[in-house]
């Protein structure tokens, strides 16, 4: 046992990756997820197509699977990545695949009577989106998205198999090293339910935060 | 980078063994979380603070870990306490015991959707407190459930290749070993993609008719 400190080190080393990890992914899946999101309600039928292959395709295979693809076979057509970017780039394109049925779904939900109000102003497409369909779709989006940046923080343990360096990867080193299981995996499992606590008590601070001056509205 | 078509062919029986044990592992895994789901359920509206505090906290926790780092701690963990699982039952059980923690959430939103009117009318008609759940709640509360359920079926059956972490031969452990020792990686990784989703589209038609059938569950 003895150094007990060096190997908490180590842990807490792969705690910042595993934080790196999901906040890099998340801001790849939000971009993605509105991306997508619009394109799948997009007037024109081709990027309409386009969206809903690319969503099918990643919410019906693991993450596991994809990033396992992103790793070992894209070198194979000449596209090395590292492993922090092909983390990033699987996690980041899984969840946005899921994030985007969210957009559309808050996007569909706002009443048609807003679409018919900002065209009777004559508000141009961006102007419409911009200033009276996000703003009250947004609210919607927020508590499935608080719930998928949780997924997607779990989901991060997963690039300790393409031996990134994360928490769980270092727990494993700590196993191997020490003989000692029971202390490095509860280490880790007390941190990650500490992060989904932080990032859930976050989306209700951001949920408060948007939805305030909505309450006349609904 | 080419594909090897006869490369495939020698790979499929391999990979159709290692699939027969993802789905093997999925219909155990369901049942453990439908079963504990179901406890878990009741145990949180018990109205002794006792027992649905405790629950309610592990219910918590176990949502909010990942799965690989439980099913570690059940392979690596509990053998120093003397409890040595086979590698298949300690990712079954791990596997059911997280979808638990989600299932659990279903049956809730499920009894809760019955309106409170009926649990009344029951009262009202002199129904004992077991006539009231077999006769006057299930019957309303499952159906909706349905599709809720399946869908988080098909979620474990993605979920599956976290197994091969330690050391089961499912679809995608197998495909690892043969891209191992034949150094080819792309058609054994394609083809567990492939084999995914071509199970996954065909289970969300399903759904999507399941949800068609029964309705959906509004949270």
């Amino acid at each position: 046992m003895g150094d007990w400190s060096g190997y908490l080190t180590l842990i807490l080393q792969g705690a910042l990756v595993t934080v790196q990890l999901t906040v890099l992914g998340c801001a790849m899946a939000l971009v993605v997820a509105f991306v997508a999101g619009l394109g799948r309600i997009a007037p024109f039928a081709p990027l309409r197509w386009v969206a809903s292959v690319y969503i099918e395709f990643f919410r019906g295979t693991s993450i596991f699977v994809q990033l396992f693809w992103v790793y070992f076979v894209l070198p194979f057509a000449g596209v090395t990545l590292s492993p922090l970017m092909a983390g990033v780039l699987a996690l980041g394109l899984n969840m946005g695949a899921y994030g985007a049925e969210v957009v559309r779904g808050a996007i569909l939900s706002v009443p048609k009577d807003q679409y018919e109000a900002s065209i009777a102003v004559n508000l141009t497409r961006f102007q419409r989106m911009r200033h009276v369909i996000l703003p009250q779709a947004l609210p919607l989006m927020l508590p499935t998205f608080g719930n998928n940046a949780i997924e997607l923080l779990k989901a991060t343990a997963v690039v300790s198999l393409i031996s990134l360096s994360d928490m769980t990867f270092q727990a494993q080193v700590v196993r191997a090293q020490t003989g000692s299981t029971m202390i490095p995996f509860a280490t880790i499992l007390l941190l990650y339910f500490a992060m989904a606590t932080a990032i859930a008590a976050g989306m209700r601070a951001l949920e408060n935060r948007v939805t305030r001056g909505l309450d006349g509205v609904r | 980078m080419e594909w090897d078509w006869a490369f495939v062919a020698v790979i499929t029986p391999t990979l159709l063994a290692g699939l027969k044990l993802t789905l093997l592992i999925t219909l155990l895994s369901a049942i453990v979380a439908a079963v504990l789901g179901l406890a878990f359920a009741i145990a949180r509206r018990s109205s002794n603070r006792f027992i649905s505090r405790p629950v309610g906290a592990m219910v918590q926790f176990v949502r909010g870990t990942p799965l690989l780092v439980q099913l570690y701690f059940i392979f690596y963990v509990l053998p120093d306490a003397g409890i040595l699982l086979p590698p298949l039952l300690a990712g079954v059980i791990g596997m059911g015991l997280h979808y638990a923690t989600y299932t659990a959430e279903v049956y809730r939103a499920g009894i809760e959707t019955v309106p409170k009117g009926q649990w009344e009318a029951a009262r009202a008609a002199n129904l004992t407190m077991r006539q009231t759940w077999v006769h006057v709640i299930i019957p309303q509360a499952v159906p909706p459930m349905i599709p809720a359920l399946a869908n988080y079926l098909i979620a474990m059956f993605k979920e599956t290749p976290l197994l091969s972490a330690i050391t089961v031969l499912e679809l995608m452990n197998q495909a690892k070993s043969v891209a191992n020792s034949s150094y080819r990686y792309v058609e054994p990784m394609t083809m567990v993609g492939v084999l995914f989703l071509m199970i996954s589209l065909v289970s969300v038609v399903m759904l999507r008719w399941l949800e068609h059938r029964f309705g959906r569950l509004e949270k």
